[in-house]
């Protein structure tokens, strides 16, 4: 894939919060935003930085993978799968329906390119991408795991000993991102049950932990992304503290969790459009 | 007084030895056969094969739920992950990583389950599983194993390690008579017919194919001639193999180291329902936990060794 400008990747993004849109607003259902937030970090990912084939193969050898393990963004990663190659961007309208590959939470039965391990409960993911790590270091592949994760996840116990693990072992050809967005779906995270300081946290697990203080700036993700890759193969995980505002691009529905899981309706739609210019040309 | 058993043993050894060795010559025959284990290593009898490829061994800790999430990783990579625990840890502690990491993710994991069940002994009823076949068999995808001695449970071994899918593997602690061939082929989702008979089906499973080959004997004193097949797979179930026999004989009798409540007698009981009503005696644990005790006393206490398959076989017998 050629590199594209900061420019560019923004207007991915912008598409990309269109399709989330509309997406969750046709079937009345889904979470429209942390991938709202999430938005430029899944543009620089699949855009930037992976080095990835759209020709799906699920063993990825010789490939970067990517896992989800807050499995509830699934809107915002079809979009970017299918506007990256993976399939039609025609089928984003199927998302959420009957006999669609796009289940609400992304699953592999259907086969749908992109998706390797289902996600939805959480906590699950950073095991998966270790195994996935692990198996690149024993058969001496040099491309890296990807895995992105929720703060209100990191309130699963798995998670920790995950966290163990991966300092344990120095799984170092894994970058762990945090959608750090404060907020899940009762509240703020800071009331429903704190998770007080995670650069601390991990530091004390064993892991090099690194912060993008502005994940809905372009430019500030990439730098973020890049400075997390040259931090690998140094015997540690790596973490990627993703500040980012649940919502982000819609002023009614950012840096709060009432849109965590509820669809907008027709009127907020159209006023959410409004706001987002149609740049890739829209499903 | 001597009984005339149809199979005979002259050394008696547990079946997570026969895993522990299978597991070793399964990663032998195949580079991508890899290991892992929550600190049990010892009691798993996965320490040879940490031995000779350390590369291809993960330690976990004790950390079950991660160790699964791993093996589903492991497994997507081309992997084809064992990941050792007793039964308990292995299932229940750990059902929704299983369900969605590897049932419905569709993953090549192997998990392989020791202490299954009442001969776990006197560690009592927090080890003691015996909700483990019923939760891995109504997984989707999940492949339900329960080998019945040493050389059997070291055969499945071997047979799980060429098998595409998630598969859970449940063998024991206790030393156990070695009553099946060495040589065995054995074959997934196939039963096996150990003894013909006539007049009543006895269905096992694990340790309790042992005590439904004594019962056989105590059985044909009487001049009753039971069949026995051993059901070593119970998902997928060998219905055909079921029905055949049923027909033949007219009523049948489970016996497992397992609740009665979603076991293999349930999974015979729907085969039997649709397709061929006959009456179906159950030897099982029956709604309740296990306790601390010595395996014989334990399988004596809950009614699950041989004079209990004698009895349920009479039972079935008189409801004919």
């Amino acid at each position: 894939m050629e590199k594209q400008s900061i420019e560019q990747l923004q207007k991915i993004a912008t598409q990309l919060r269109r399709d989330v849109l509309r997406m969750v607003h046709a079937v009345q259902s889904g979470h429209p935003g942390a991938p709202l937030g999430c938005a430029e970090f899944f543009v620089a990912l699949y855009f930037d930085q992976l080095r990835h084939n759209t020709d799906f193969k699920m063993d990825g050898k010789g490939e970067d993978l990517f896992f989800l393990s807050n499995g509830h963004l699934s809107a915002g990663w079809y979009s970017v799968l299918a506007r990256s190659g993976y399939f039609p961007v025609e089928e984003l309208k199927t998302f959420r329906k009957l006999n669609s590959r796009l289940q609400g939470h992304p699953a592999t039965e259907e086969h749908l390119p992109g998706v390797r391990i289902a996600s939805g409960s959480l906590g699950q993911g950073l095991s998966v991408a270790l195994g996935a790590a692990q198996a690149k270091k024993i058969d001496g592949d040099d491309k890296l795991v990807y895995v992105m994760m929720g703060d209100g996840e990191l309130q699963e116990g798995q998670v920790w000993e995950a966290a163990m693990y991966a300092a344990h072992y120095g799984v170092d050809n894994l970058i762990a991102t945090v959608d750090f967005n404060g907020q899940q779906i009762d509240g703020p995270t800071r009331e429903i049950m704190g998770l007080r300081s995670l650069r601390d946290k991990f530091e004390a697990f064993g892991w090099e932990v690194m912060e993008t203080p502005n994940g809905n700036d372009m430019e500030s993700v990439l730098i973020g992304l890049e400075k997390a890759k040259n931090l690998t193969r140094e015997g540690k995980p790596v973490m990627n503290l993703l500040h980012t505002e649940m919502g982000y691009g819609v002023d009614f529905m950012v840096g709060t969790h009432k849109w965590h899981g509820s669809p907008p309706n027709d009127e907020q739609l159209a006023k959410a459009l409004a706001q987002l210019e149609e740049t890739l040309g829209d499903y | 007084m001597s009984l005339d058993l149809k199979y005979t043993y002259t050394e008696k050894k547990d079946t997570r030895s026969g895993f522990g060795d299978g597991f070793l010559e399964a990663g032998r025959r195949n580079p991508n056969v890899v290991g892992l284990c929550a600190d049990l290593i010892g009691s798993l009898k996965m320490g040879d094969f940490q031995k000779e490829f350390p590369e291809r061994f993960f330690q976990t800790g004790i950390a079950e739920a991660n160790m699964i999430g791993l093996s589903a990783g492991l497994a997507l990579g081309g992997k084809i992950p064992f990941a050792g625990t007793f039964a308990n840890f292995a299932t229940g502690r750990v059902y929704d990583q299983i369900r969605q990491s590897v049932a419905y993710s569709e993953k090549n994991v192997k998990i392989c389950a020791s202490h299954a069940g009442l001969t776990l002994g006197e560690d009592g009823a927090t080890h003691q599983i015996l909700e483990d076949l019923g939760m891995m068999k109504m997984l989707p995808n999940m492949t339900v194993i329960n080998p019945c001695d040493y050389n059997q449970t070291k055969a499945a071994t071997l047979a799980i390690a060429e098998y595409e899918g998630p598969v859970y593997l449940r063998f024991g602690r206790p030393s156990w008579p070695i009553f099946t061939p060495a040589d065995q082929k054995f074959e997934i989702g196939k039963a096996w017919k150990m003894i013909d008979g006539k007049d009543v089906t006895i269905f096992a499973t694990g340790h309790l194919v042992w005590e439904a080959v004594v019962a056989e004997a105590m059985l044909r004193e009487e001049g009753i001639y039971a069949e026995v097949i051993n059901i070593h797979t119970i998902k997928p179930l060998d219905e055909e193999a079921i029905l055949e026999s049923v027909k033949k004989t007219g009523c049948a009798v489970s016996a497992e180291e397992h609740q009665i409540n979603g076991g293999l007698g349930d999974s015979i009981a729907q085969t039997l329902t649709r397709n061929h009503p006959a009456p179906l005696e159950y030897v099982g644990v029956n709604d309740s936990f296990g306790e601390s005790g010595t395996p014989a006393q334990l399988l004596e206490k809950y009614g699950l060794n041989a004079e209990n398959i004698v009895k349920a076989a009479k039972k079935a017998l008189a409801r004919k």
